[in-house]
């Protein structure tokens, strides 16, 4: 364990090298537009993908064992509905209180998940794709088509995410605890272990007692409790809830991982990886109407940006796989 | 009426770190069943990709007809006369048998190039029934048993006008009567003036259908005969070098007091009535081929697969071993067959390997101890002398050897008293197979009680303190390591079971 060994493995990994680009992002900006860089923005740019960051780590977690949870928009747009009529009909009831209620509406959504993939042995992508619409279509029914706008929520319900502390949002308070707890379960804890094992090589984690059942019951209700806590902020940050809020954002939360370098076939990836994926994407959406590129094209550059990831991720597994058998003649 | 039709001279081909083949010399000729034989790892597999090719020699020839052989790619070797039907038949399971027989070279008509399926099923049906085969060319491959999919490839290799035919291991999935079907059809391609390279762990088969045989060993030429020349032990001496004792490093250890007892275990479809006692310091070998239900046994045992009747017991007392952290508390410990699918995860490290059967005692209230993680990592990794850079690499950067050691320290971590291993030395190199049969004795010494699944004979033959036998699902052996020879072995492994054994 020499000391070049340990700055090659720094250098070649994802992290790195996502922290280098985005900082050639940021120069590259700063060229066009010189504001883009300072601490205001930042901060909004933070501000506005603390909800992306939490709820791509939940979905981390889901292709951490080779899986994909398309029903997390849908997660999010159920219960930011029904916590925004919670707090339209019981305007008394304490904001953080709402909160937890939403949150709680996410859990069982994960957990109808989990139960469908762990005990009904649907695979994830067909039980998230029903579900996907399944939740939708409760917003829809619930809600009777309506929105709940902005003079229908309460004051403090619409406060949750803006209040600050020490001078920083709510918002990105809750991206950095979620973050740094998720980063903690999964490198110190034992089931954040065994999730790896189970997506590394199911056979192999079996044989050693880990129980898939509670591994896919656990990833599915961490993706839906995400989801539920997105979802309540998301609709008071902008102080409405539609039926369609947050349509199409699972893709963007897979997006942040492969980015992130999180492997679709499961096994590998981290947490920060996804943290700075989802950074870079919030990074790249603000910075497109700075430096006056249209907003149509917003889509169109994401996805490229996903493709080039993929590539990046293939090719630079083709060349370790190169280096492991040179290695392994010694 | 027999020419030569291949040969190889001087072969060699290196792979990163392995020298894989080192001057093979193989002679084929028409109408002959060639026996190509060795031990795992002695570079069968690949003489046998060189000569289809997919893989390109290092140095040496090839000449086939007398030319020097020269394919780019596996295509080539096929229109060239040479296929290869592989142990695990490659098939399209949901495309029928003429879609499958005609894979990659379709027959087509008219301009518009447009795929003749008359003409195809037609040849096909014409190829069947020269086999004697009882199949319709429309049925899909899915539908079919894992017999008549052998026949299906060979009625491919025919319908390429094959004039070698390669067959690797063919019989390890088929039943007696299947076996004997085989053997027509191999008899009658020989008749046909093919020549068949027959590649077999089983020596009855060999004495059986083959003429000439060639023996490789750790990548070598050792030498070739005819059949009818020679015998078991010849062949097995050739194919393991040294006499048993001096390959197999045996130690007497005094045996003690039973562990674990067996009684009737059974799960419909897999096996019945397995019967067993397993005692302290015993190497209990379990031979049979493929197949013959002793991995699952072993997993019934260890609580990955539920049994439907039948009792375990350890130290007297009946227990209840639901799933793998039970058995794991009694102190039962199971290293899989296959270590890449089923004992090693890649993209862990090495520490967070080895740690994984004992997760639950490294960590309180759920959170890991990386203290003790690393203690333990460093104790059992150093005792199995895994070499790397460092605990904390992954398992992928690791040669398979390494790999294999990192299983074992993983097992041997969780301190158990009885070891179970599922063909512990398959596809590993020579020095690290010593290494783990040293490791098997030394475990038995220390006390534990040891159970080693092999198919390779010469092992079984050279660890065991005692050989249990299956064929099919029962148990048709039960013989002393003194008693224990691999005519016996080999006789109950293939159903013929002894006069005077106890079962």
């Amino acid at each position: 364990m020499s000391i070049p060994t340990s700055i090659k493995t720094i250098t070649q990994r994802r992290e790195t090298s996502l922290i280098l680009l985005i900082g050639v992002l940021l120069f590259g900006v700063t060229m066009r537009a010189p504001n883009f860089v300072s601490v205001t923005n930042i901060e909004r740019i933070v501000n506005d993908t603390s909800i992306l960051i939490m709820v791509s780590i939940g979905q981390f977690f889901v292709i951490l064992t080779g899986g994909i949870d398309l029903s997390v928009a849908s997660m999010i747009g159920l219960s930011g509905m029904s916590a925004a009529m919670i707090n339209q009909y019981n305007p008394g009831m304490p904001a953080g209180f709402v909160l937890i209620i939403g949150m709680l509406i996410g859990m069982v959504l994960g957990m109808i998940n989990g139960a469908a993939v762990a005990y009904g042995k649907v695979p994830p992508i067909i039980t998230t794709l029903g579900t996907m619409s399944i939740y939708r279509g409760m917003t829809f029914v619930i809600s009777r088509g309506q929105w709940v706008t902005a003079h229908e929520m309460t004051e403090s319900y619409m406060n949750l995410p803006h209040g600050n502390f020490l001078g920083i949002s709510n918002l990105i308070w809750w991206g950095i605890v979620v973050s740094v707890i998720m980063f903690y379960f999964s490198k110190y804890t034992k089931r954040g272990r065994e999730i790896y094992a189970i997506g590394g090589n199911k056979v192999a984690a079996k044989f050693v007692g880990v129980e898939e059942k509670k591994i896919h019951m656990t990833i599915f209700t961490l993706s839906g409790i995400l989801s539920g806590i997105a979802g309540v902020m998301w609709t008071s940050r902008f102080a409405a809830a539609v039926n369609e809020t947050a349509a199409g954002f699972e893709l963007q939360t897979v997006a942040a991982c492969v980015i992130g370098g999180v492997s679709i076939a499961g096994g590998s990836g981290a947490v920060v990886g996804v943290v700075l994926g989802a950074l870079f994407l919030g990074i790249i959406n603000n910075a497109l109407p700075v430096i006056n590129l249209s907003p149509f094209y917003q889509m169109f550059i994401q996805g490229a940006i996903v493709l080039v990831a993929m590539l990046i991720n293939t090719l630079s597994e083709k060349r370790r796989e190169q280096e492991l058998l040179k290695g392994r003649q010694q | 009426m027999s020419e030569t039709i291949l040969e190889v001279k001087n072969l060699t081909k290196y792979f990163p770190g392995i020298k894989a083949l080192d001057g093979v010399h193989l002679t084929i000729r028409t109408g002959e069943v060639h026996a190509l034989i060795g031990e795992n790892g002695a570079g069968k597999s690949t003489l046998v990709k060189i000569m289809t090719g997919v893989y390109f020699p290092t140095a040496g020839e090839v000449l086939y007809e007398g030319n020097l052989l020269e394919f780019k790619n596996a295509l080539d070797a096929q229109n060239a006369g040479i296929a290869a039907i592989h142990q695990e038949a490659s098939m399209f399971s949901e495309l029928s048998v003429t879609e499958n027989i005609f894979m990659g070279h379709h027959i087509t008509k008219g301009r518009t190039r447009r795929i003749d399926w008359k003409a195809m099923q037609k040849e096909t049906q014409a190829l069947l029934d020269e086999l004697e085969l009882d199949i319709d060319c429309n049925t899909l491959v899915k539908n079919l048993g894992v017999a008549q999919r052998h026949m299906v490839e060979i009625a491919k290799a025919l319908s390429l006008n094959a004039q070698i035919v390669i067959m690797d291991e063919p019989t390890s999935a088929l039943s007696m009567r299947e076996v004997e079907d085989l053997y027509k059809i191999v008899r009658r391609l020989k008749d046909a003036g093919k020549a068949i390279i027959f590649i077999s762990h089983k020596f009855d088969e060999i004495f059986e259908i083959c003429d000439y045989f060639t023996v490789l060993r750790d990548g070598k030429y050792i030498g070739e005969g005819k059949v009818a020349d020679t015998n078991v032990d010849e062949i097995v001496t050739m194919m393991v070098g040294r006499s048993l004792d001096q390959m197999y490093p045996k130690t007497d250890v005094a045996i003690g007091k039973t562990m674990l007892s067996v009684k009737n275990l059974a799960q419909p479809g897999y096996f019945s009535n397995v019967s067993f006692d397993l005692h302290e310091g015993e190497i209990l070998g379990f031979f049979g081929l493929i197949g013959a239900g002793r991995s699952e046994v072993m997993r019934t045992i260890f609580g990955i697969d539920k049994r439907s009747a039948g009792t375990v017991s350890l130290d007297g007392k009946e227990v209840h071993i639901a799933d793998p952290n039970d058995a794991m508390n009694y102190g039962i410990a199971f290293v899989p067959e296959d270590r890449q699918s089923q004992g090693v995860i890649l993209q862990m490290s090495i520490a967070k390997n080895i740690t994984l059967p004992q997760i639950n005692k490294l960590s309180k209230y759920g959170i890991i101890n990386k203290k003790r993680e690393f203690e333990v990592t460093k104790t059992f990794g150093e005792k199995m002398e895994i070499r790397a850079a460092g605990w904390h690499v992954d398992a992928d950067t690791l040669s398979g050897g390494n790999q294999q050691k990192v299983v074992l320290a993983k097992w041997l971590a969780t301190q158990p008293r009885i070891l179970i291993l599922d063909e512990p030395t398959k596809g590993i190199d020579v020095a690290t197979k010593a290494a783990v049969h040293e490791f098997i004795s030394e475990m038995a010494s220390q006390g534990l009680a040891v159970i080693l699944i092999s198919s390779e004979l010469p092992e079984v033959l050279g660890m065991a303190d005692r050989v249990i036998v299956m064929h099919e699902g029962k148990m048709t052996g039960e013989f002393s390591r003194e008693e224990a020879n691999s005519d016996n072995v080999i006789k109950a492994a293939t159903g013929h079971i002894e006069e005077g054994v106890s079962l």
